[in-house]
């Protein structure tokens, strides 16, 4: 006999070790319960379809950069747990667990808006209750959701925009440069004499909006942004003045963002704007880039704009060179960046530096990037499930399950007896370990367990089963063609495998070709079935088989008891081979 | 349990065997009649495509123990016409499972189906969370079909290749396909006939199909390949290998079809009693009728159907002949002995029969002429009396035993 096979209890304590292992790490998680899909506690999903305005074909990169700025569009809105996931090449799918919120669908749906304004008037937008200049994360987090809003109008703050000059944040400490002859020029023509970054930020002084009263109380046409700018007029500072931003980590109201009409708005740091109406629509911009300019070691965004924009860009920055006055990025209603001109940019090629990280300068990128990408979302699903009624679908999965594993144990321990025992243990362990295969991946990968994942573990119930049967007649069959238990034991392992390696590679490949093929909640079932297969050839190898190795050792089923399933009269002989003593003859030579 | 043993026994045994590969056009007629009955309940009736594929919103609610009844879905069906709404002049609304009624309108606005969503909170009596939405558009159907063919297509092409590879024989490849299109045939036209709505889980739920109708199938085939690979030295021909692999596989054939239906009865269970609707029942219901589509036809489809492939290969038929000759042989051992009486005219041979044809074996198996003779062959023409194998040796065929002349000689 081969030594492998002489020693299936080690197989078998390895095998144990490596599921204790395992449920070790489960429980160094903490998480015993796998994440439920929204079909099972409850929520809105929301499925977009994207296409683009030009007919060209949509990337998986424009999907991808899409599918964040929606994640911190939904995430934005005050919503928790949210996810984001891009599907097949061209949907992104929304999935808000808990309360329904169609309300969102419109949100999700908008094509996003990166416009270029002119910066009015800046100012802190939220009372800062320890006056810190930058506020950090934790104070972010620590920060009473509501102050009272009567602060944010003290007088103090409110009546000149132009107080904002203490150094708020990131957005207004950037330098816009020409790009195409960035080193030099700088040197010569900026205004900062070192050309370096860190000298952008420095307090960028702005203009003083003309004082109230007089000419200015109706200030200049909304559709003139540049002298705009400059004389924003008195209804405007009011407004300005008594716009607020929400406290940090609060979802910002959705600011309407109309193309021509000015903005108030804020940015990630609390600090609110007063922005003209458009000068330029994100979709002429053609494209943005992250990179460290030769020579240097800061991380620069560059711009280039397509020819429609060139000439306005041109105007805007001769206009704004130098003085210090701001250029706002807005994205969605929210600003993104607001740097200052340092130089006239006629080239259409700007870029942006300032004191950026790499991932501030890729995200700035990417958020520029998508400005420029035509877009458009369509809502072909929206779907919110009652979290009673996916309670109801959770228990009657739940019970499905139960239910299908006790009679296929029920009907393997009548037709199989003592091997019965095999299939049942084989179960139990085949099922602990996709139990525990699933907390790691929903961990590890994000898997949710849905409806359809559920049934498709069921489903796969059947197909584990299987692979028992195949072995088993298989063992039968080897004791009919005269071979003792013990010889047929390993002769029907050898043929057996094949045989399930076969069926299993096959119904993997279903399961690939499904998941990569399906869209929608199927994806979870397709998943679901694929696992449990590798699964099922997992245990087959190295727990099924060694304990019926294993077992072979014990008289009850070497020697045919009534009970093991190997019998005489079960595998339909009058006399098992290899068994000296059947136990009903009495007389034997 | 005994009796079932036994006759396992004996159908491994082969001394029970039912004639899978013979009454084939038995077989073939009544796939067919199913076949015609599917395509025709098809064409005539067509699918009813759920609002996943039409587009539509549909509304699931989760009624109160015992009120999913007649009045309130009269109610609820009022409530919905009363809103105005056009799209939901003309709703759809049923009893699902035990507990839940379901609405279907056509597709609306977001603040309309906002609208409706409350219409029937307030005719139903239930809060916000128990009730369920989907809203569709018309365009998402299309969609999900067209990933599901390019799947199908997708999935073909590798089985055909997988099979090809494990058995390095095509014709199992071609085989295993009929079986597969049958399998699908078959649910297609089940969906057709009785109405049920197809919704991309279903459609999912006929794709797993493929895998499991091919799982079946592989493990028939298996079997096969094993009983016919020495099939040279034995005295069975192809065909009877191929049933007796078939018969084999039965019992296992049986079992697995049940062990695997029945966590699928289960879920279709729960499916449609508790639920009523949604992708379970819809998944279940398809693989159901799929799996014991594709446990039959891996029976009565695929394997005579290969055999009736593969008997076109001259090798198997010359395989079969010399089989044939053998069996003949061993039935009775003195039939080819002549019999001579006296005064026979010299010249003529006694008791001269014709050869029978191969085709009726199994006559010729029940009746076995008392006296048949073999032909006289002039040289040359003679079938060889063993197998030739293919041996490296001069790169043709060698006779596997020594002649005669040579052998006993130490």
């Amino acid at each position: 006999m081969a030594t492998k096979a002489s020693r299936p209890g080690r197989t078998l304590i390895i095998f144990g070790m490596v599921l204790a292992v395992v449920y070790g790490g489960v429980a160094l998680g903490g998480n015993w319960k796998p994440k439920l899909g929204l079909d099972l506690q409850g929520g809105t999903r929301i499925t977009l379809e994207a296409s683009t305005a030009t007919g060209d074909d949509v990337t998986p990169e424009k999907l991808e950069e899409a599918a964040g700025i929606i994640d911190s569009r939904v995430n934005g809105s005050g919503v928790a747990e949210a996810e984001v996931a891009t599907q097949g090449n061209r949907n992104i799918i929304v999935e808000i667990p808990g309360e329904n919120r169609k309300d969102l669908v419109d949100v999700v749906k908008q094509t996003a808006q990166l416009r270029f304004r002119l910066v009015a008037a800046t100012g802190l937008g939220r009372p800062a209750p320890q006056q810190s200049p930058q506020p950090s994360p934790s104070a972010n987090g620590s920060e009473s959701p509501e102050q009272s809003p009567a602060a944010d109008a003290s007088p103090a703050e409110g009546s000149s925009p132009s107080e904002s000059g203490t150094p708020l944040g990131r957005a207004i400490s950037r330098g816009l440069v020409k790009a195409d002859e960035v080193a030099p020029q700088e040197k010569k023509k900026g205004k900062q004499a070192s050309g370096q970054p860190t000298a952008d930020s420095t307090v960028t002084p702005l203009p003083e909006p003309a004082p109230a009263g007089g000419a200015a109380a109706s200030g200049a046409p909304v559709d003139q942004p540049l002298r705009w700018m400059r004389n924003p007029g008195n209804e405007w500072i009011q407004k300005f003045n008594e716009f607020t931003c929400p406290a940090a980590g609060e979802s910002a109201a959705p600011v309407k963002d109309v193309k021509n009409q000015p903005l108030l708005t804020c940015d990630e740091n609390g600090i609110k704007y007063l922005l003209s109406a458009s000068m330029i629509e994100g979709t002429q911009l053609s494209d943005a880039n992250a990179g460290i300019p030769q020579q240097q070691v800061q991380w620069v965004v560059d711009l280039s704009f397509d020819r429609s924009a060139r000439q306005t860009f041109a105007d805007v920055t001769t206009q704004l060179a130098g003085t210090g006055e701001q250029f706002a990025i807005v994205l969605d209603g929210s600003v993104i960046s607001a740097p200052t001109v340092i130089q006239p940019i006629t080239g259409g090629n700007a870029q942006i530096t300032g004191d950026f990280s790499q991932e501030e300068a890729q995200t700035l990128a990417n958020s520029l990037r998508y400005g420029a990408l035509p877009l458009k979302f369509t809502a072909p699903v929206v779907s919110e499930e009652g979290p009673s009624l996916a309670s109801d679908q959770l228990s009657a999965g739940i019970w499905a399950g139960v239910i299908g594993l006790a009679i296929v144990l029920v009907y393997c321990l009548i037709y199989y007896r003592g091997l019965g025992l095999v299939v049942f243990a084989s179960l139990m362990v085949a099922a602990a370990a996709v139990y525990a295969t699933v907390l790691i991946m929903s961990e590890a990968i994000g898997f949710t367990l849905t409806l359809p994942g559920i049934a498709g573990l069921i489903v796969a119930v059947g197909i584990t089963a299987d692979s028992f049967i195949v072995y088993f007649e298989r063992i039968r069959d080897e004791m009919r063609d005269g071979k003792s238990m013990r010889v047929a034991v390993e002769a029907g392992w050898i043929r057996a495998r094949t045989t399930c390696l076969a069926a299993d590679a096959v119904s993997l490949l279903a399961a690939v070709v499904l998941f990569i093929f399906a869209i929608g909640v199927v994806k979870g079932f397709a998943f679901a079935l694929g696992l449990s297969t590798i699964i099922d050839v997992i245990v087959f190898f190295f727990f099924t088989k060694p304990m019926v190795s294993w077992l072979a050792k014990f008289e009850f089923f070497n020697t045919g008891h009534k009970l093991s399933g190997l019998d005489a009269e079960n595998l339909g002989l009058d006399r098992l081979p290899g068994v000296r003593r059947t136990r009903t003859a009495g007389g034997e030579a | 349990m005994g009796k079932v043993s036994r006759l396992g026994n004996a159908l491994y045994e082969g001394r029970v065997s039912i004639d899978f590969v013979g009454r084939r056009y038995v077989w073939y007629a009544m796939s067919a009649v199913i076949v015609i009955v599917a395509v025709s309940g098809l064409w005539f009736k067509g699918l009813n495509m759920g609002i996943e594929f039409e587009g539509g919103v549909e509304y699931r609610v989760a009624m109160p123990a015992g009120q999913a009844n007649q009045q309130a879905v009269e109610d609820i069906r009022d409530a919905v016409v009363d809103t105005g709404i056009d799209a939901a002049s003309a709703p759809i609304v049923n009893t699902s499972g035990t507990d839940n009624i379901r609405v279907q309108t056509e597709p609306v606005t977001n603040d309309e189906a906002t609208e409706i969503s409350e219409a029937i909170k307030a005719a139903a009596g239930v809060q916000t969370a128990d009730i369920s939405q989907d809203a569709i558009g018309p365009t998402w159907g299309k969609q999900v079909a067209q990933r599901a063919l390019v799947g199908l297509g997708v999935f073909t092409v590798l089985v055909v290749l997988f099979i090809w590879a494990d058995f390095r024989e095509w014709k199992m490849s071609v085989a295993a396909l009929v079986a597969l299109a049958h399998d699908v045939v078959i649910t297609v036209g089940v969906y057709a006939l009785s109405g049920f709505e197809v919704t991309p889980a279903t459609v999912t739920g006929v794709l797993t199909i493929l895998g499991f109708s091919l799982y079946d199938t592989v493990v028939v085939f298996d079997k096969v390949r094993e009983n016919t690979k020495g099939l040279g030295r034995t005295r069975q021909t192809y065909r009877q290998a191929a049933n007796l692999a078939v018969n084999q596989t039965l019992v296992r054939s049986i079992n697995t079809s049940v062990v695997a239906l029945l966590p699928v009865g289960a879920l279709l269970y729960a499916g449609v009693v508790t639920l009523g609707s949604g992708a379970l029942k819809d998944l279940a219901l398809a693989l159901f009728v799929g799996m014991a589509a594709g446990a039959y036809s891996s029976i009565f489809i695929a394997t005579p159907l290969l055999v009736q492939l593969k008997e076109l290969e001259p090798g198997v038929r010359q395989g079969d002949a010399r089989a044939m000759v053998r069996a003949k042989h061993d039935a009775d051992r003195f039939a080819a002995v002549p019999v001579y009486t006296d005064n026979m005219p010299i010249g003529q041979e006694p008791d001269g029969q014709p050869e029978p044809s191969h085709d009726d074996v199994e006559e010729s198996e029940r009746a076995v002429p008392a006296a048949t003779r073999t032909p006289r062959y002039t040289a040359g023409e003679r079938p060889a009396s063993r197998p030739v194998s293919d041996s490296p040796a001069a790169k043709r065929a060698q006779p596997s035993r020594k002649p005669r002349s040579q052998r006993g000689k130490k």
